[in-house]
């Protein structure tokens, strides 16, 4: 894990949010966005500019869902545990997926692949029990499916297996 | 172009409806909910093969919003006359553009087929599942491209709020709006004409609107399909409250959780700015608005009014005690009114048709339509819209098509984490706001998630419970230690630990939790158990007693056996058993190998004479 990564980006973010009222979510949610996660440089630099205390961005980043402390894998796994989800089972589609990546839920694989998130709610409940991966989504799950999912990811990251051949058979 | 005046814009709607042909051939297709049953890939089909005929500029293909009739995902229309095909794959694209648009026949495999009449039915006006609607709100999700405004102003765009800000007082929108009963969509059902009018009376300056897009309740999506399906008409609805109140600034709170809605509303606001519909001296008047988009960042305790604007102003999203009411004291202390989506949606038709022709629709103390979810074991999953008083089982039995594989139903859950299970036997009720309560239930934004026989209703509880452990904000006590143990109490009984006195000590906690808890969220937490325990004792008896879970899903309570005179010795099983632990041979009775089994109940998802025990 890279602890010092280069903060250039979020000097030239701050400038634009400097005088603006409510900037820290926003600035906090680009910083993410750039580097996966909120590095500990990144706070101290954030307080020292907008002059809040590192505690209270702190209190900030953990009460949020979305705001992580850690590097993110490369594929983020976000597995919707909502009502309708529930109703369809997803609490075994979530067992397989972490018994498959070897992981639990808010961790991220040794190689760095995924890290798998649960969801409050992807709003996709017609399509239950459902996860996304990255930006696709991936509806109507089952056990099975979900284990095929992951088995055909993983054989695109190994193989050479061309892209749009394996994007069909996990579809199918 | 910036519109100067009314003028302006009347004449640059007459310009756009000058150029529309409503006669001329379109495939309308929806680009959002069905985009995870693969919708891109077909809309790319069908340019494609409109390309090969040469009838790329003849046919219009349109990216709409929500059709509402999710479970037949993806979903086209042909237009003009309205034809249904559903769960289309890339492959039908060159029949639909060859037979359809071409030569006008019908492709039947693509229509909808009723099952109890055995009919195929190709428009979607005679598709049950539309027929009891009554689309409203939702009347242009599905039909327009969300992206474009003209579509919008097509379709009456922005022409309540033309007529409102140029010759109705302030006080008249409000009064109209009061008179119309439009009691708030998030949830609570406030009457919204009061709440704006709390807000214009506010003293002090600059005040703020807030659209509350923070849709949070599991099961619920109804918002996003309005967001993502007619982004212009909540944004009209919320000018006119921002005109209404006197406000000049407002901000769309939206879940970071809904990308595509977020990208539309974006695409809004730029067309509106470039229109002048956003900015300095909208359309030539005194009324002046700016208008940001604030992403959530997944917390759901910030659908509370209070924790949204916490979280706007950049802090930890916690609610604070009322009074002081946003009205008076709301963001950065200033007077502040906050509506959720579809209450905006709804502004412009009143304003349009009038508060008596809006309040000729529903009860008498809830007004207008409702917009549901229809999730869960339900046949028709999507988004309904229909009169207020409409009777539960018609939403789900002639609307929802009922429950499938032949299951029974047992309840429907509505109103999420706040709200409560209804079983059948209460099901002939007219919906509103008055009668929900009285059943334990909420109407809350409108989610409802349908259970059947084979849901156990002490698990959804538990499931409601560990919801609120893992959103509460821990700023109260009543919530963050009560719901807590009412969450291990209910554990204990899914696990067959449970006692007789446990039952009392649940209701003593949400008695508490209820009157003491500082936020609706935390105050109404307790609901989801005491439906279950009012509704469905049998089954909190059936686990605490006998030690048995009827429906079979909690696990502590199932041995993973298969009871030999049940068995139709299928191999289901063994064939969805992820594990690998069923020992199965044709027309033998399956064996589970217990070390094996994971016991994560796929076998028992799957089998057909509910033989595992």
């Amino acid at each position: 894990m890279n602890t010092n990564p280069d903060l250039t980006y979020i000097k030239d973010i701050l400038e634009d949010y400097i005088h603006k009222n409510g900037a820290l979510i926003p600035i906090l949610q680009k910083v993410q966005d750039h580097y996966t996660y909120i590095p500990e440089t990144a706070v101290d630099l954030i307080a020292d500019t907008l002059n809040i205390p590192p505690s209270e961005i702190y209190g900030v980043i953990t009460f949020y869902a979305q705001f992580y402390t850690q590097p993110q894998g490369k594929h983020t796994v976000r597995l919707c545990r909502g009502t309708a989800c529930h109703v369809k089972g997803s609490k075994s589609i979530l067992e397989t997926v972490e018994r498959k990546l070897g992981i639990r839920e808010g961790e991220t694989t040794k190689d760095g692949l995924y890290t798998l998130r649960i969801v409050a709610c992807l709003g996709a409940c017609a399509v239950a029990p459902v996860m996304m991966i990255n930006d696709d989504y991936y509806g109507e799950l089952t056990a099975e499916k979900a284990d095929k999912i992951f088995t055909r990811m993983s054989l695109l990251e190994t193989d050479s297996v061309p892209e749009e051949l394996n994007k069909k058979k996990i579809e199918n | 172009m910036k519109l100067q005046s009314i003028n302006d814009l009347e004449a640059l709607r007459q310009k756009i409806c000058n150029t529309y042909d409503p006669q001329r051939k379109r495939i309308r297709i929806c680009m959002t909910g069905c985009l995870a049953h693969g919708a891109n890939k077909v809309r790319d089909a069908l340019a494609n093969e409109l390309r090969n005929q040469n009838l790329s500029q003849e046919v219009e293909l349109v990216e709409t919003g929500c059709f509402g009739f999710c479970a037949k995902a993806p979903v086209v229309a042909i237009d003009p006359e309205d034809i249904f095909y559903q769960q289309v794959q890339p492959e039908d694209a060159s029949e639909i553009i060859s037979e359809t648009i071409i030569k006008g026949n019908i492709v039947d495999r693509l229509v909808y087929l009723d099952k109890t009449t055995k009919e195929r039915l190709p428009y979607t006006r005679d598709i049950p599942f539309y027929k009891k609607q009554v689309k409203h709100v939702l009347a242009r999700c599905g039909r327009i491209d969300p992206k474009r405004i003209d579509h919008y102003l097509l379709h009456d765009g922005y022409k309540a709020l033309a007529s409102a800000i140029t010759s109705l007082p302030a006080e008249e929108v409000i009064d109209m709006v009061k008179k119309s009963g439009l009691r708030g969509r998030g949830g609570g059902g406030f009457l919204t004409g009061l709440k704006w009018e709390f807000c214009r009376r506010a003293t002090g300056s600059p005040k703020y609107i807030i659209c509350n897009a923070d849709e949070g309740d599991p099961g619920a999506f109804m918002d996003r399909g309005l967001l993502e399906g007619d982004p212009h008409s909540v944004l009209e609805g919320m000018l006119m409250g921002a005109y209404a109140i006197g406000a000049e600034y407002g901000y769309i709170y939206a879940r970071a959780e809904y990308p595509l809605a977020i990208k539309h509303l974006k695409v809004a606001l730029a067309d509106m700015e470039s229109l002048g519909l956003l900015g300095d001296h909208i359309l030539g008047t005194d009324f002046s608005f700016h208008l940001q988009i604030k992403e959530g960042a997944g917390a759901f305790v910030c659908g509370e009014e209070t924790a949204l604007m916490a979280s706007i102003e950049g802090k930890r999203g916690m609610p604070r005690p009322r009074p002081p009411f946003p009205a008076n004291k709301g963001l950065w202390g200033k007077p502040t009114n906050i509506n959720n989506v579809e209450t905006f949606g709804n502004i412009p038709l009143i304003i349009l048709h009038g508060s008596e022709e809006y309040a000729r629709l529903g009860t008498e103390k809830s007004k207008g339509t409702k917009i549901f979810a229809l999730a869960g074991r339900i046949n028709n999953t999507g988004l309904v819209e229909i009169p207020m008083g409409t009777l539960l089982r018609d939403i789900i039995f002639d609307i929802g098509g009922g429950v499938p594989k032949g299951r029974k139903f047992k309840a429907v859950q509505l109103g999420g984490p706040s709200g409560g299970c209804i079983p059948e036997d209460r099901l002939d009720v007219p919906i509103d706001y008055d009668s929900l309560i009285s059943l334990g239930a909420i109407m809350g934004s409108g989610g409802m998630v349908v259970m059947d026989n084979a849901n156990c209703m002490i698990d959804v509880a538990r499931f409601f419970l560990e919801f609120i452990q893992s959103e509460s904000c821990g700023k109260c006590v009543p919530c963050r230690i009560g719901t807590k143990r009412m969450l291990e109490i209910v554990t204990r009984i899914t696990e067959g630990e449970g006692k007789e006195s446990d039952l009392v000590l649940l209701k003593e906690l949400a008695d508490g939790i209820k009157a003491t808890a500082l936020c609706g969220l935390g105050q109404t937490a307790p609901n989801p158990v005491l439906s279950t325990i009012n509704y469905f004792l049998n089954e909190y008896q059936a686990h605490i007693l006998e030690k048995k879970c009827p429906a079979h899903v909690c696990s502590s309570l199932i041995k993973f056996e298969i009871a030999q005179d049940l068995c139709r010795k299928c191999g289901i099983c063994k064939k969805v058993c992820p594990a690998g632990a069923v020992n199965w041979e044709p027309k033998t009775v399956a064996v589970i190998n217990r070390d094996i089994c994971i016991q994560c109940r796929t076998c028992i998802e799957n089998c057909p004479a509910q033989a595992i025990i």
